[in-house]
């Protein structure tokens, strides 16, 4: 992947919670790629990874309940200078700006993965789309 | 999940031998946790050594057996995290929470 980086992923899987895995690890590789990467590309990896992973839990969590047949889609795309992912849930969405910081002089056993996100990623909206709703997660790699 | 426990000097210690420590299997670490302190243990230290990855799930699952053993007046140690495992106990200012040996046989001794 040295030189000009033009890669996409578009990835649908059930809104299993087995599928953390598999979607984490596209993300963990993906960075490992990342030859022209000039910071630390195995932080990158693990945080890519987790990423991923808290954003497809936050995407099973916010899904009908009882609807099991329903499915997150991953789009991953990774250019020169920045990399965008977005992660589609069709359920009834959340408030995003309403999240919380942890209060971390009296720690939950909850409420941890939108600030992973927020800490690791350079920016991060979630919106409304036709069928559900869409997380987007950029970041600069130059 | 891969869980495996012995006794050792008095405490029970709770190998994780799993690469990833997620949503996925953390609510069954929470129930194991929760059995070894509800049949009395009185110190359980949580071997992370093989654990490369953990995350929101994974930690809320270890503060729940941490807050738990509290209730009980048992310990509740960790040991042998990975680097990148525990930069997000750092990021969560979770190193302020739990007891933290670089192995389990520092944790055991207490030093």
């Amino acid at each position: 992947m040295g030189g000009e980086t033009d890669v996409k992923v578009d990835i649908v899987v059930p809104n299993q919670t087995r599928y953390l895995s598999l979607i984490g690890n596209i993300g963990e590789q993906i960075a490992k790629e990342l030859t022209g990467y000039q910071g630390d590309r195995d932080a990158l990896a693990y945080n890519l990874n987790l990423v991923l992973t808290e954003a497809m839990v936050n995407a099973i969590q916010h899904a009908t309940p009882g609807e099991k047949d329903k499915t997150v889609r991953v789009w991953i795309h990774v250019g020169d200078e920045a990399l965008c992912i977005r992660v589609y849930d069709q359920g009834q969405g959340f408030d995003l700006e309403s999240v919380p910081t942890p209060d971390f002089e009296d720690p939950s056993e909850h409420g941890r993965g939108i600030f992973f996100i927020r800490q690791l990623m350079d920016s991060v909206t979630y919106r409304r789309t036709e069928d559900g709703n869409v997380l987007e997660m950029r970041k600069k790699l130059a | 999940m891969n869980l495996s426990t012995q006794k050792r000097n008095g405490s029970t210690v709770l190998s994780v031998a799993e690469a990833r420590l997620d949503a996925h299997n953390s609510a069954e670490l929470k129930d194991v946790i929760l059995k070894l302190l509800e049949d009395g243990s009185r110190q359980i230290v949580v071997d992370l050594s093989q654990v490369g990855f953990i995350d929101s799930s994974g930690l809320g699952a270890l503060l729940s057996g941490y807050k738990n053993a509290s209730l009980r007046s048992s310990g509740f140690l960790l040991a042998g995290l990975q680097p990148r495992v525990r930069s997000m106990f750092e990021l969560t200012r979770l190193t302020r929470v739990f007891e933290i040996y670089p192995t389990l046989e520092d944790a055991l001794r207490g030093d």
